[in-house]
């Protein structure tokens, strides 16, 4: 490790200065290959269903999926090679960069219904995706700036809470409950992770029990349709509880080993609503049955567990608290999607990774895993400005 | 101020806690997805085949009607419709518009295709033109390749080649009405049609056939994507009526203007040969729909066309009852066929009064001649002492009072009055006179012809209770059970009504068949309207000629043949045709006589595959 000159504290944040890159095959040994592998299965197990899912063809979904992830893959790679302190000192840039993007996404995008999208021409992308990253990254380096107790501390926690809560109002007013929940989730999580004190969740506890019927009073008619049909699917059976039902009748018929691929009848005839999107795991459920199902689970299970071991290696707080942000934020995708398309929680709009035919959520969990193996690869750097 | 240790001690038990937190809940997840696709599986398997078979029905050929003889009563005819896919049409104006020149589309129903087009899903065909022939047909598919989206479909209607001769018998069929509905998923098919009437109504399941079912696999929308498996169904069975179809037109014919009903039965196995009810109506009218003014027409005639009076209609038996009470009497030895009675024109019971219908009486009569002269005294006297129970229970052996079970819709039970009716029907006791004027079949006696061609054949067949049938089966009914009448009591009343038409005082002498082996026996009725006053009875009973036709006495007949071995028995009923002597009997005889000639009671064994396979050739047109 090079160390640094002088140990002037300073008054406030300044950028770590470069670290001499380390031996380049060392650094490949340090990258997470389980976690690649993980990632790609499970992206292959996703590209197999779009194939099912576009009535047994690569077109329109599932050969576009490949491509896409493959790309991804490349960008995973070299966001793992490319030197944490980079990403570190470029943490609150992107989250700025996303947070105009999403500005901009609400003003330009007053069309009709909700936008949510810019288009690239190649790929619609989606700012509040890349958003759940950012915002990891710069919550990642404010809390390891402030130090281990820095947390706590009020000229931390307020700008922490500013920076979950409004990307998060401006995502609702999109509006997209799904997407402002993990933020607010993800948030969260990494606050409990950098050691804020436990009084302070509970009375955050109580503050949302009491909010509850305010934020009720801010949601959309069509929020609230969905809320209540999911407490409820058969208040309106060929309204907005049909997606629910159906999903839940088409995993339920899967039985314990599915239907079999591309035998799947009631996603192939259509009774399964959005099943290249959001309902892609009620199709594999209804296909490939609960072992299926198990199987896909104990992947994520697997990928989320790379992720800790990451984590626990690495000698930062940015390091540590980065790496189990994107954990967590990969692991909010699937309980949400899963619970939702099961009828547990609300259809709110969170697709699966890697298996939700969608280019931004892609890109943005590829981003995440490629900055956990900045973190896997960088691990023994403890992003000091001085060590004495 | 915390250690970078404690901090990630700290991180570590947190980073644990959360850990733990995901754990529970994808446990909670694999427990849900284990509760939905084990536990509940086979509901949502249930579920799931709901969602995508449909089960679709096509309408089964409905059964051929044949006579006795094998002519046709009820066939079916092919006919075509054009049908457009507005899916398939893409432009559906433009369809149109080249359809138009080959088959006219009035604007209306333009209108209504189009109308059907926007409300349904597109892949639904609409049909454009029902009923066309077969030169239209052709034309429209010598231009199928101009015209995409355009199909012709076969369709069927009924047919009834004896039209209105054969109405009453046949019935005919319609569309199927809300309360026709029973659950039977066929029903519900837009282009079935059941009977409505006749032998197509009361043998309406054998007719109609099973229908074919196809399972098919429909998507979201209702699109069928494929077909699964199918089940052919089965042709409505072919039935065999006991009707001699061209007697029936006779006897049809026979009744002319006059409305009534004609009935002709073996009296040896119920075969009904003619059931004519006049005035009729064309089935063929309600085959495809009938128009609201032809339903105005037949609907609100006063004459009721479409109510078949042979079974459906009810009237006081008149003199024609009279040979139930005199086997009554002979039955409980109330009198011998020797005894007589003094008959001088009224029989006077405490102040009643009771006429004979010839003023001056008959003089002395014993059986022969009370029933060949229809001597009303002479009932009165043998009614008194049978008692008006005593006779009910003899007329219900007869057939009367009750439905004669036969294989038809709306048959009405007639009446045969008691004491214990009486009572419940009026709360009142029964009356000496009452028991006198049922004696000639008048008062509260109602019957329908029917009955009464059932009663007269019981009475020459050896009183045996043969029931009658509109269709004959595969088998011969067993042989019908004995009523117990003694022969000799039989043969007594059956001489009665040879005399009605042979002796010199018969009140049918003038309807005798002339040809000896064609010879036959009867019974003249006729059945006030209206009670007789006394002081118009003073004054000179009006004829009935000169009352308005609806006051006019019914006239009435019954008769078999022939005499020696009879093997006919007939009922005529001509409403408001005055004596029976003069009109019905008339009918009558040449209604038999007709029978006799033709011998329709024949049977040669049921339908020939020829008169099946020509029915089949016709069908393809």
């Amino acid at each position: 490790m090079q160390r640094w000159r002088g140990s002037i504290a300073a008054a406030r944040p300044t950028p770590l200065p470069p670290l001499r890159p380390a031996n380049m095959a060392t650094r490949i040994a340090c990258v997470d290959w389980l976690l690649v592998l993980t990632a790609s299965a499970i992206a292959a197990i996703g590209a197999a269903m779009l194939y099912s899912a576009g009535g047994g063809s690569a077109t329109p979904w599932a050969g576009r999926h490949g491509v896409r992830y493959a790309v991804g893959l490349v960008i995973m790679l070299v966001l793992g090679f490319g030197g944490l302190r980079r990403w570190y000192s470029l943490a609150y840039l992107g989250y700025g960069a996303c947070f105009l993007l999403l500005v901009f996404v609400e003003v330009a995008g007053s069309g009709a219904g909700a936008t949510r999208w810019i288009d690239l021409g190649v790929m619609r992308l989606q700012p509040s995706e890349l958003m759940k990253i950012a915002l990891v990254m710069a919550l990642a380096r404010l809390l390891h700036e402030s130090g281990p107790d820095g947390a706590d501390r009020l000229h931390v926690l307020g700008p922490a809470l500013l920076l979950i809560a409004a990307p998060a109002m401006l995502v609702l007013k999109q509006p997209d409950l799904g997407t402002a929940v993990l933020l607010c989730a993800g948030g969260v999580a990494i606050l409990f992770l950098a050691g804020v004190a436990w009084w302070k969740f509970g009375i955050a506890v109580a503050l949302a029990a009491g909010s509850a019927p305010i934020i009720w009073s801010f949601l959309h008619d069509y929020q609230r349709a969905r809320v209540l049909t999911f407490m409820e699917p058969e208040r309106d059976p060929l309204g907005a509880g049909y997606h629910i039902i159906q999903s839940m009748i088409a995993l339920g018929s899967g039985g314990i080993f599915g239907k079999g691929w591309l035998q799947g009848t009631q996603s192939h005839l259509s009774f399964l609503p959005e099943k290249h999107t959001d309902f892609v795991f009620t199709m594999l459920g209804e296909e490939l049955g609960l072992a299926g199902g198990l199987f896909v689970l104990a992947l994520f299970a697997l990928l989320i567990a790379r992720i800790y071991r990451i984590a626990f290696l690495s000698e930062s707080r940015f390091g540590r608290l980065l790496a189990l942000g994107v954990g967590t934020t990969l692991f909010l995708y699937v309980a949400i999607n899963v619970s939702m398309v099961m009828g547990l929680a609300p259809v709110v709009g969170v697709p699966l990774p890697f298996i939700s035919y969608g280019g931004t959520a892609m890109l943005t969990l590829q981003i995440g895993l490629g900055l956990a193996l900045a973190v896997a690869v960088d691990r023994s750097d403890p992003m000091e400005k001085s060590r004495c | 101020m915390s250690t970078p240790q404690e901090d990630r001690r700290r991180f570590g038990r947190r980073a644990f806690l959360l850990a733990a937190g995901k754990g529970v809940l994808f446990a909670g997840l694999s427990a849900r997805m284990y509760q939905l696709q084990v536990i509940h599986g086979d509901k949502y398997e249930t579920l799931a085949e709901d969602n995508r078979i449909n089960v679709k029905y096509f309408v089964p050929r409905r059964g051929v009607i044949f006579d006795r003889f094998g002519r046709p009563l009820a066939e079916n005819k092919r006919s075509y419709r054009v049908l457009i896919t507005p899916e398939a049409a893409r432009d559906l104006n433009a369809a149109l518009d080249r359809l138009h020149a080959i088959v006219p589309i009035s604007l209306e129903e333009r209108e209504r295709i189009l109308w059907q087009a926007k409300r349904n899903a597109k892949f639904i065909p609409i049909a454009t033109h029902d009923q066309l022939d077969w030169d239209a047909i052709a034309r429209v598919a010598a231009h199928t390749p101009e015209l995409p989206g355009v199909d012709v479909v076969e369709t069927s209607r009924r047919v009834y080649p004896e039209a209105e001769s054969s109405a009453h018998v046949v019935g005919y069929v319609g569309p199927v009405a809300k309360e026709d509905l029973t659950g039977d998923p066929i029903l519900g098919l837009p282009d079935l049609r059941i009977g409505k009437g006749g032998v197509e109504r009361s043998h309406d399941l054998a007719l109609r056939g099973r229908a074919a079912e196809a399972k098919v696999e429909v998507n979201a929308i209702g699109r069928v994507v494929r077909e699964l498996e199918r089940d052919p169904g089965a042709v409505g069975a072919v039935l065999t009526s006991t009707v001699d179809a061209e007697l029936q037109r006779f006897a049809q014919n026979r009744m002319g203007e006059q409305t009534g009903a004609v009935v002709v039965l073996n009296i040896r196995d119920g075969d009904v040969l003619a059931m004519a009810s006049s005035p009729t109506y064309d089935p063929n009218l309600f085959s495809h729909g009938i128009t609201d003014e032809d339903w105005r027409a037949l609907s609100t005639n006063p004459l009721a066309p479409m109510n078949n009076k042979a079974v459906s209609g009810q009237y006081a038996p008149g003199s024609t009852f009279k040979m139930v009470v005199a086997l009554s009497a002979l039955e409980h030895g109330i009198v011998s066929s020797k005894k007589a009675f003094f008959c001088s024109g009224v029989h006077k019971v405490g102040k009643g009064q009771f006429h004979c219908w010839r003023r001056g009486g008959h003089g002395w009569v014993a059986m022969h001649d009370a029933i060949a002269q229809s001597c009303d005294v002479y009932f009165y006297e043998i009614a008194r002492k049978i008692g008006i129970n005593r006779l009910a229970e003899t007329a219900r052996r007869f057939g009367l009072g009750a439905p004669t079970g036969i294989d038809l819709p709306t048959e009405s039970s007639g009446l045969i009055p008691d004491k214990s009716w009486k009572k419940t029907r009026f709360k009142d006791q029964w009356q000496l006179g009452e028991t006198l004027i049922a004696g000639i079949g008048q008062g509260f006696v109602l019957t329908t012809p029917m009955q009464l061609a059932v009663m007269t054949a019981r009475m020459v067949n050896g009183g045996r209770a043969v029931t009658p049938r509109m269709v004959r089966g595969d088998a011969d009914p067993p042989t019908p059970p004995d009523l117990g009448f003694p022969s000799s009591h039989l043969a007594a009343v059956a001489r009665g009504m040879r005399g009605v038409m042979s002796d010199s005082l018969g009140t049918a002498r003038e309807a005798q068949i002339p040809s000896r082996a064609l010879r036959m026996g009867g019974k003249t009725g006729t059945s006030q309207v209206r009670r007789i006053t006394r002081e118009e009875r003073h004054k000179g009973v009006r004829k009935n000629e000169d009352l308005p036709r609806k006051e006019r006495d019914h006239s009435l007949f019954v008769g078999y043949a022939p005499l020696n071995a009879p093997r006919y028995a007939i009922a005529v009923v001509i409403e408001h045709g005055g004596s029976g002597s003069k009109n019905a009997a008339l009918i009558g005889r040449d209604v038999l006589l007709e029978a006799q000639t033709r011998g329709s009671a024949e049977w040669h064994g049921g339908t020939g595959q020829n008169a099946i396979e020509a029915a089949i050739k016709r069908e393809r047109g």
